[in-house]
């Protein structure tokens, strides 16, 4: 019964993640932790087995949609070796708590940028959101750090967005 | 930057780093969150499986049998969501990672 639990939950997990583009383990790890009982670090690194799984399938569903940028995703991906590993380190030092409390303290500024830009003013010229906060230079939608960013109306959105098969696809 | 920050978050927390991959390129490389959460699903993939080799061999923690069965309707669930997500306007993808941030910090404090 839990385990059939775990797994309609994990099926949301899945949504959310096509919905959002995280892999989801905020959503897996807890499942695992509270229903299936397993410990936290068990559950953490099966996630990740199952984010693999996951993302390679969304992945796939949106480069069809036209909206993975391939350049920077290797780049992304590729760099990350670094962090992992220092992420392991860390995790191996630090008193977990410590950890909690400093991505509990990311995770709320993130979530102020994007409820900035949720119902903060759309950009008359591309239709998109702007980006409320000023910390980015003018024109920052040509994209300082990479060449292969799209100008930010590329991909607008919004209710009268045309179908997928229409949209341009990534450059 | 952001692929060493996610990397890092994914190490420590067992999260693909989606969740620091999409606000960063949305904030600091102007994407628009469609092309944001794709190329995110995209690093995620690379992401990941280096984070399961570093886990499962290094400390062989991964529950292959557990992770392949809860994967199933998770990946219907992602074909689900990204399908989904083409139909509804883009403020409403960041409101809805706004949300999971909030809930996701309210876990980690007092979970």
């Amino acid at each position: 019964m839990d385990l059939a639990l775990a797994m309609v939950v994990c099926g949301l997990g899945g949504v959310i993640g096509g919905l959002i583009g995280v892999g989801g383990g905020a959503v897996f790890v807890p499942a695992m932790t509270i229903l299936l009982s397993k410990g936290q670090v068990e559950a953490e690194a099966t996630s990740l087995l199952m984010i693999a799984l996951v993302s390679i399938v969304g992945a796939w569903r949106q480069r069809s949609y036209g909206n993975v940028n391939a350049r920077d995703a290797a780049m992304i991906g590729l760099l990350s070796p670094v962090g992992v590993l220092v992420g392991v380190v860390i995790a191996n030092e630090v008193p977990e708590r410590a950890l909690r409390i400093g991505f509990a303290a990311l995770a709320l500024y993130m979530a102020w940028r994007l409820l900035r830009r949720a119902f903060g003013p759309e950009d008359p010229e591309s239709g998109q959101p702007a980006d409320p906060s000023g910390d980015d230079p003018p024109g920052a939608a040509g994209s300082p750090a990479s060449g292969a960013a799209p100008p930010a109306g590329r991909e607008s959105a919004g209710a009268g967005d045309p179908p997928p098969a229409a949209r341009p696809t990534t450059p | 930057m952001i692929g060493t920050a996610a990397g890092t978050f994914s190490g420590l927390f067992g999260v693909g780093g989606g969740a620091v991959i999409v606000p960063m390129l949305i904030a600091l490389l102007a994407y628009g969150e469609r092309l944001a959460t794709g190329t995110s699903l995209a690093a995620i993939v690379v992401i990941a499986i280096i984070a399961v080799a570093l886990q499962g061999g290094a400390y062989g923690n991964v529950d292959i049998g557990t992770a392949l069965i809860l994967a199933v309707p998770a990946i219907f669930g992602i074909v689900a969501g990204t399908f989904i997500q083409q139909r509804i306007p883009e403020r409403t993808v960041s409101l809805i990672f706004a949300i999971l941030l909030i809930a996701v910090a309210a876990e980690m404090v007092l979970g």
